[in-house]
């Protein structure tokens, strides 16, 4: 089961615990965290799916390079990280 | 007469009321730290809409229904799956626009018989209605397919914008939209279909044969006289414009000033030929010349203009209104403005005087009685 943990700014909009879920992507493992935490999609991704604006994602310390479809790779060892850029502030 | 002020700002909504002896004064700060960029106080009801502006976690929008003790987020408007191969491309940028909700720019109320209905204005240029105040919202795909969105560009947003909704009190189903930069548009229908209206206006910022384009024209604000709904004033990127035929045509107000550039525009609900503006020097210098902060009024439809400056200060202050944070009262009597530099002044004598609630709130964007 991959870990993932949400940057600790959502939390004051949307409680989203640290979780383990399975997937092969980055896009499985987010729709298995959102499957059971609906009102967190809409925090960190947008109406057509891809990665808000001034999000990023890690995979094992590297951001991820697709983040439209979210195709990038992950294993059940994998820690993933939602995090805010500090860009978006 | 109202006796609440909601104020939108950059970091947090705060509750304006008149104080002991009439002072308006600040009664509430919510959503400290959060950028609000649009609220409504629904006058068929005791409930508030307010529109987040998260910089990370995007636009949301939250409710009260017991005057702002307790909120819960509401629905989020939203564009329906992007299909493949379809390309939506900014004219202007060549950027591509997704088809997602940056911005809740405009909440507007619907007519007193319809409650709940809600209006919506996006960036990028979306209308959205919501038949049970903000439980569920619809986009309005007749809008959002017509071929002269393709048109539209961004201006200061990057991202065309509609941030005007005026639904004609005579007739529900007559609504008109302002788009920065796509003119105004209207139906008659309910939204099934819709035409451009923007007839007399024209843009400096385009050559010659596209300065009278209705589809590219840069209204910052519409709005409608409430009891003569046929008048209408907009406040244009290069002009003040006025309608007297329901947009039929619009007529550029040459004579007003001190400065024709700005974004604001209030129209008194009964006297048609009474607005205010709150202007800058221009474009290029947003800001009051010499740091003079200026109200202008017409009382004659635009024949004459005056410069109302009793109680606004008239040295060294660089204040820009925008587009959404000027405000008329039912009454007309009662204005508000706030500022990009958190100034927020009322008047109680429909502008003849002014008095600063708070020279230190944040950043404003919006400003609504009720």
């Amino acid at each position: 089961m991959t870990r993932v943990t949400f940057t600790a700014n959502i939390q004051r909009h949307v409680c989203c615990p640290p979780c383990e879920v399975a997937g092969a992507t980055v896009r499985e493992i987010l729709d298995a965290v959102f499957a059971v935490n609906a009102r967190a999609r809409g925090y960190v991704l947008d109406e057509q799916g891809a990665l808000r604006h001034h999000m990023v994602v890690f995979v094992d310390g590297d951001q991820i390079r697709d983040r439209v479809t979210l195709t990038d790779a992950v294993t059940a060892d994998s820690e993933v990280y939602v995090m805010q850029a500090l860009s978006g502030g | 007469m109202n006796d609440r002020i909601l104020v939108a700002t950059r970091k947090g909504l705060f509750t304006i009321r008149r104080g002991r002896g009439g002072a308006w004064e600040v009664a509430a700060a919510d959503h400290l730290g959060d950028h609000l960029s649009m609220v409504l106080a629904d006058p068929r009801d005791s409930s508030i809409l307010a529109a987040f502006q998260h910089g990370h976690f995007g636009a949301k929008l939250t409710r009260s229904t017991d005057d702002g003790k307790t909120w819960q987020e509401c629905a989020m408007p939203a564009f329906p799956e992007q299909p493949e191969g379809v390309e939506d491309i900014d004219p202007m940028s060549k950027n591509p626009i997704s088809w997602s909700v940056a911005r809740l720019w405009e909440l507007t109320p619907g007519l007193a018989d319809e409650p709940g209905v809600i209006w919506c204005g996006t960036l990028p240029g979306g209308l959205f209605r919501s038949p049970d105040g903000g439980d569920s919202w619809e986009l309005n795909e007749s809008l959002w397919n017509n071929p002269g969105r393709k048109r539209w560009f961004g201006g200061g947003a990057e991202l065309p914008g509609m941030h005007s909704v005026c639904v004609d009190p005579r007739d529900k189903n007559h609504v008109y939209a302002g788009v920065s930069c796509g003119g105004v548009w209207e139906t008659t229908d309910g939204g099934d279909n819709w035409s451009a209206r923007a007839d007399g206006m024209w843009a400096s910022y385009m050559p010659p044969e596209l300065k009278h384009d209705p589809l590219i024209q840069d209204p910052h604000r519409i709005v409608m006289c409430r009891d003569q709904p046929d008048h209408m004033w907009a406040q244009h990127h290069n002009a003040v414009f006025k309608s007297t035929d329901g947009a039929k045509t619009w007529q550029d107000v040459k004579t007003v000033t001190p400065w024709v550039f700005g974004f604001g525009v209030a129209v008194h609900p009964e006297d048609p030929n009474t607005a205010w503006f709150v202007p800058s020097e221009s474009d290029e210098k947003r800001a009051p010349t010499d740091g003079r902060v200026c109200v202008a009024r017409t009382r004659d439809g635009g024949e004459t203009f005056e410069e109302l400056r009793n109680g606004l200060p008239q040295k060294n202050a660089y204040d820009l209104t925008y587009r959404h944070a000027l405000a008329i009262d039912e009454t007309g009597n009662s204005l508000a403005f706030g500022t990009t530099t958190g100034s927020l002044w009322v008047s109680d004598d429909q502008g003849d005087s002014w008095t600063a609630v708070s020279e230190h709130l944040p950043p404003i964007d919006c400003v609504r009685f009720g």
